[in-house]
């Protein structure tokens, strides 16, 4: 027999990013709980909202199963001694089956007699189990957890006032510091009364009965469908907030959705201002019209009932008003000053107190991007935006506006900028070299705006190891590899060289003298090197890239973020070819041949010491690949080659007798695996 | 909304007399400028240590980087509040915090009242919470908070600490758009008795006040405050270390202190006030833990009261 159990824990309002979390955590602890005992269920249902977390279990047993069965014990004449007292054997055996001496009886098996118990116990009932479920209320997380004024040592994420915990029409009285769950649940704080369930599947109507929808899909779902029909009506727009949406449905116990206004004239803020000041702080839905232009109007969602509407709108117009007269004041103190005012004070902001200054930043980022644009040829107008953005882009840093709302940075950049009559590309550029915001975030797309991004990243990581911060395996606090990606992604999409090794020495006397960090001396900066090389092979794992491709082009010489993933894109492509594992075979049988001849000679191959015909071809072959540029085409040039490379290994003898003969082979050889490795150390392929 | 709309004074007085119904203590404001009631000796120091504790007071709260000359509308060099705090924490607090808005006249049913989570910190003293602000109609009027650890020092049995922000609250209730609206009482305005301070204090905070002066003044305040805690002299130690504070708020408020030095600074005063809450906590215990002693006898009924 089963019936369904309810178990619903009571609180002050929870934070509304843990609710759902926390009811699904409730949920898998029941499941875990009932299974461990033995109690079979068909499901398990969660309701949750502000106040309560709750689960309805459906088709408990009623009870564990019965245990009815036979064990076979030790022998006869090793259960009783020679005296026929039982031995340590049989005592030991009933132990482990929880039963005693008296419990054993013997049977013939096979002709010996064996020791026998046969066990027989009831399953525990559901009801005597079910009182553990207060230890499952004390074993769950949660990010913060409080005490608060009976909870003695106990912490829970808000203060508990009820537990009801009904088995069908019965309670289970579950004890909980000085709480005993009975079948009285509240309804909505204001609009509802406490309510008597009968039943555990009275629970959703009851409380519906009393102005709390417990079913938190239902509850979005209502949110969802009359903020769909008030923009109808209206002729608005919203853009789907999915996390915003949770976070409101997590914040009432029964929704009403209503719209309010605000006066036109604070339209003339940038709309990422108003935008933060109505979403972060008000949990508001900013409002377009059907051009996806912001107006004047907010969505907000009340945990009540329509009654007194009025009050509440009003209520939230004042409120946003206050908030936006204060990011007028910003704005208007802002833009009472030029930006050189700005960049002043750029001085007495520490970028890290073993670093720098702000001001010191811009400086050095200054002249790591002069040095890149000249290494990437960019043209002389960007090189000028470029010149002009990092004299600059930090300066918002300082402005009253991002003083207020610092996740408006770069942005208010951009937009102060353009007030003062910064071009396009800076002011852009000033935005974007905050991008990608998140590992796999937007990347910038004006040119000055990915230079920017790049030099301000290397200059914070260079800097960073210089000061000895290097991040370790578990500790990042600088998010240095996100910075270090970020290089990475924005290098590839532009599709900008940068061979990481011989660049960096060039990259650090750039900045030497503009720090007061030691800069990395000698061979530390192979330390960056080889942890920026790690972050390719982080995007090459990212994106699909098989495991030994990886190995392969990141175990070979080539630096240059950009070659080496050209390379793993031509590998990757043609890694399950027919003509790949011949191609690769001979190129690493060269490989093998130099290896074990030690060679590692220079020089130029000689035709007047050619013997053979498949000599001259394997030459004119080489002679030809060694143009390429492009690794498909060298690929391809690679399988043209290898019946030429057969022939040559059936022809001639490498090790030929005469000493110039044979260094000239080998010499041959070793331009063709030169060439080889530009695709990667194949010998790392796993070929099938 | 309500038939008459209070005055400041009219809402303060239904207040305490409503908390003071509830057994609290109707304490004065604490004499020494600082940012906020919870750092009033009657918060910060009754909240460690086992002794009960229960109050109710205006606190005058000067955060001089919020000035603004008296133009914002809602923003103040100094705003008051009104402070509650309780410990241990009784279970129904927040039913007596409802109960408190509708003596102000505020009903639940006519408005959308949330409990919205909001975990106070305040580093600089080594005090963390839990709990929410409390929005009315999307306003915060109040911060409710239970208390954790304060001066670095768990907070046992657990403290509630009720903030009514008293002007945005009087805001609410009188309907104005601008605090310098509202009606004190009899006839004063807000702006009769505060447009002149917050200008004056908004000049002085961000340009009259002399950087190199405050620097000397936070120096002294620690040295002073350091020498009394190693005489355990609790109170008048307490009062230097919130001069350091306000005094780094000056400071901060001119834009005098990097990111890095903030830092520091905030570390000093935080290990003044640990120091502080261990020594209220010793000299306490060395006098018996009075207020335990006759929560207990009241308990036991031995006390007549």
């Amino acid at each position: 027999m089963t019936k369904n159990y309810l178990f619903e824990i009571g609180t002050e309002e929870m934070p509304a990013h843990v609710v759902a979390k926390s009811v699904k955590q409730l949920a898998d602890r029941t499941g875990k709980f009932l299974t461990e005992n033995g109690l079979g269920f068909k499901n398990i249902k969660t309701f949750s909202t502000p106040r309560r977390l709750t689960v309805l279990v459906e088709a408990l047993a009623e009870k564990q199963a019965d245990i009815d069965e036979v064990k076979k014990g030790p022998a006869k004449k090793i259960a009783l001694d020679k005296d026929g007292n039982w031995s340590k054997a049989a005592q030991g055996f009933v132990r482990g089956q929880g039963m005693s001496t008296d419990d054993i009886y013997f049977e013939e098996l096979k002709g010996t007699e064996y020791a026998y118990v046969h066990i027989q116990k009831p399953g525990k009932p559901a009801s005597e189990i079910l009182l553990g479920m207060a230890d499952v209320v004390k074993a769950m997380n949660f990010p913060t957890k409080m005490r608060w004024g009976t909870s003695g040592d106990f912490e829970f994420v808000r203060p508990i006032h009820w537990l009801v915990s009904i088995f069908g029409s019965d309670v289970i009285p579950v004890k909980l510091l000085d709480i005993t769950a009975g079948r009285k649940t509240e309804g909505h704080r204001f609009l509802g009364d406490s309510v008597v369930l009968a039943n555990a599947d009275d629970y959703e109507d009851a409380l519906k009965n009393q102005f709390v929808i417990a079913n938190a899909q239902e509850r979005k779902n209502m949110i969802v469908s009359q903020m769909n029909d008030l923009v109808a009506e209206k002729n608005w727009q919203i853009k789907p907030d999915a996390g915003l949406l949770e976070e409101v449905t997590n914040l009432v116990e029964y929704p009403t959705v209503f719209s309010g206004s605000f006066d036109k004239k604070y339209l003339e803020i940038p709309d990422e201002v108003l935008i933060t000041s109505m979403k972060d702080n008000q949990r508001y839905f900013e409002v377009y019209d059907q051009d996806g232009k912001l107006i004047n109007h907010f969505i907000s969602v009340r945990n009540g009932n329509k009654d007194y509407l009025e009050n509440v709108v009003s209520g939230n117009e004042k409120v946003l008003v206050a908030r936006l007269d204060d990011a007028v004041f910003f704005y208007d103190e802002d833009r009472k000053y030029p930006i050189s005012h700005f960049v002043d004070r750029l001085k007495n902001v520490s970028f890290h107190d073993k670093i720098g200054s702000m001001a010191d930043k811009l400086v050095r980022v200054k002249a790591i991007g002069e040095y890149l644009a000249q290494k990437w040829h960019l043209d002389e107008q960007t090189i000028k935006d470029f010149d002009r953005a990092s004299s600059i882009y930090k300066f918002d840093l300082v402005t009253q506006m991002v003083g207020e709302f610092a996740e408006l940075q770069g942005v208010m950049g951009m937009h102060y900028a353009r007030l003062a009559g910064e071009n396009e590309a800076v002011s852009v550029a000033i935005k974007e070299h905050y991008m990608p915001n998140t590992a796999e975030g937007e990347l910038p797309q004006t040119t000055v705006g990915a230079l920017l991004s790049v030099a301000d990243k290397l200059d914070t990581i260079i800097t960073f190891f210089g000061a000895g911060m290097i991040p370790s395996s578990s500790n990042d606090p600088y998010a240095l590899r996100r910075y270090a990606y970020g290089i990475v992604r924005i290098l590839l999409d532009q599709g900008w060289s940068l061979p990481f090794e011989e660049t960096l020495p060039a990259l650090i006397s750039a900045i030497d003298g503009k720090t007061k960090a030691k800069l990395p001396k000698g061979d530390e900066d192979k330390e960056i090197a080889l942890f920026i090389r790690d972050r390719i092979k982080q995007y090459m794992q990212k994106n699909d890239f098989k495991y030994d491709v990886i190995d392969a082009v990141l175990a070979s010489s080539q630096q240059d973020p950009s070659q080496i993933l050209a390379s793993a894109k031509v590998l990757q492509q043609h890694h399950d070819d027919a003509a790949f594992k011949p191609v690769v075979e001979s190129l690493i049988r060269i490989n093998n041949i130099l290896d074990k001849a030690k060679f590692s000679g220079q020089g130029q191959v000689d035709p007047e010491l050619f013997e053979d015909q498949s000599e001259a071809e394997l030459a004119s072959g080489v002679a030809a690949l060694a143009k390429v540029a492009d690794f498909s085409e060298l690929y391809q040039g690679f399988v043209k080659l290898q019946p030429v490379i057969d022939k040559y290994f059936e022809t001639n003898m490498i090790m030929a007798k005469d000493p110039a003969v044979k260094t000239n082979r080998l010499m041959q050889l070793q331009e063709v695996r030169s060439l080889a490795e530009r695709l990667g150390s194949l010998n790392k392929l796993v070929i099938k | 909304m309500v038939d008459k709309k209070l005055t400041i004074q009219d809402m303060l007085f239904k207040l305490e007399q409503f908390w003071s119904s509830k057994g609290c203590m109707i304490m004065p404001s604490y004499d020494v400028e600082k940012g906020a009631g919870t750092m009033s000796p009657y918060t910060f120091l009754r909240a460690v240590g086992p002794e009960p504790w229960a109050a109710c007071y205006v606190e005058p709260s000067r955060r001089p980087a919020d000035g603004r000359y008296g133009d914002n509308p809602n923003r103040l060099f100094q705003h008051h509040q009104f402070q509650v705090v309780i410990k241990p924490a009784p279970l129904n607090i927040q039913e007596y915090y409802l109960e408190s808005l509708k003596v102000l006249g505020i009903d639940p049913l006519e408005h959308d009242i949330r409990f919205v989570e909001d975990n106070w910190e305040n580093p600089s003293m080594g005090c963390a919470g839990v709990g929410w602000e409390v929005w009315l109609d999307g306003m915060e009027v109040s911060q409710f908070t239970y208390f954790q650890t304060v001066g670095e020092l768990d907070v046992k049995p657990t403290m509630s600490e009720c903030t009514y922000g008293v002007e945005r609250l009087a805001s609410y209730i009188q309907d104005v758009n601008s605090v310098f609206d509202l009606e004190w009482g009899d006839g004063v305005y807000y702006r009769d008795i505060f447009k002149q301070p917050e200008y004056e204090h908004s000049k002085y905070a961000f340009e009259a006040s002399d950087q190199k002066q405050l620097l000397e003044f936070f120096d002294i305040y620690e040295k002073t405050a350091k020498r009394l805690l190693s005489q355990n002299l609790v109170h008048p130690a307490y009062d230097y270390i919130l001069k350091c504070s306000h005094t780094f708020n000056l400071l901060d408020a001119r834009g005098a202190v990097s990111v890095t030095e903030r830092a520091g600074y905030l570390q000093r005063i935080r290990s003044m006030a640990h120091e502080v809450a261990v020594a209220f906590v010793e000299e306490r215990e060395k006098r018996g833990f009075p207020l335990l002693k006759s929560a207990e006898e009241k308990k036991a009924g031995l006390k007549n009261d």
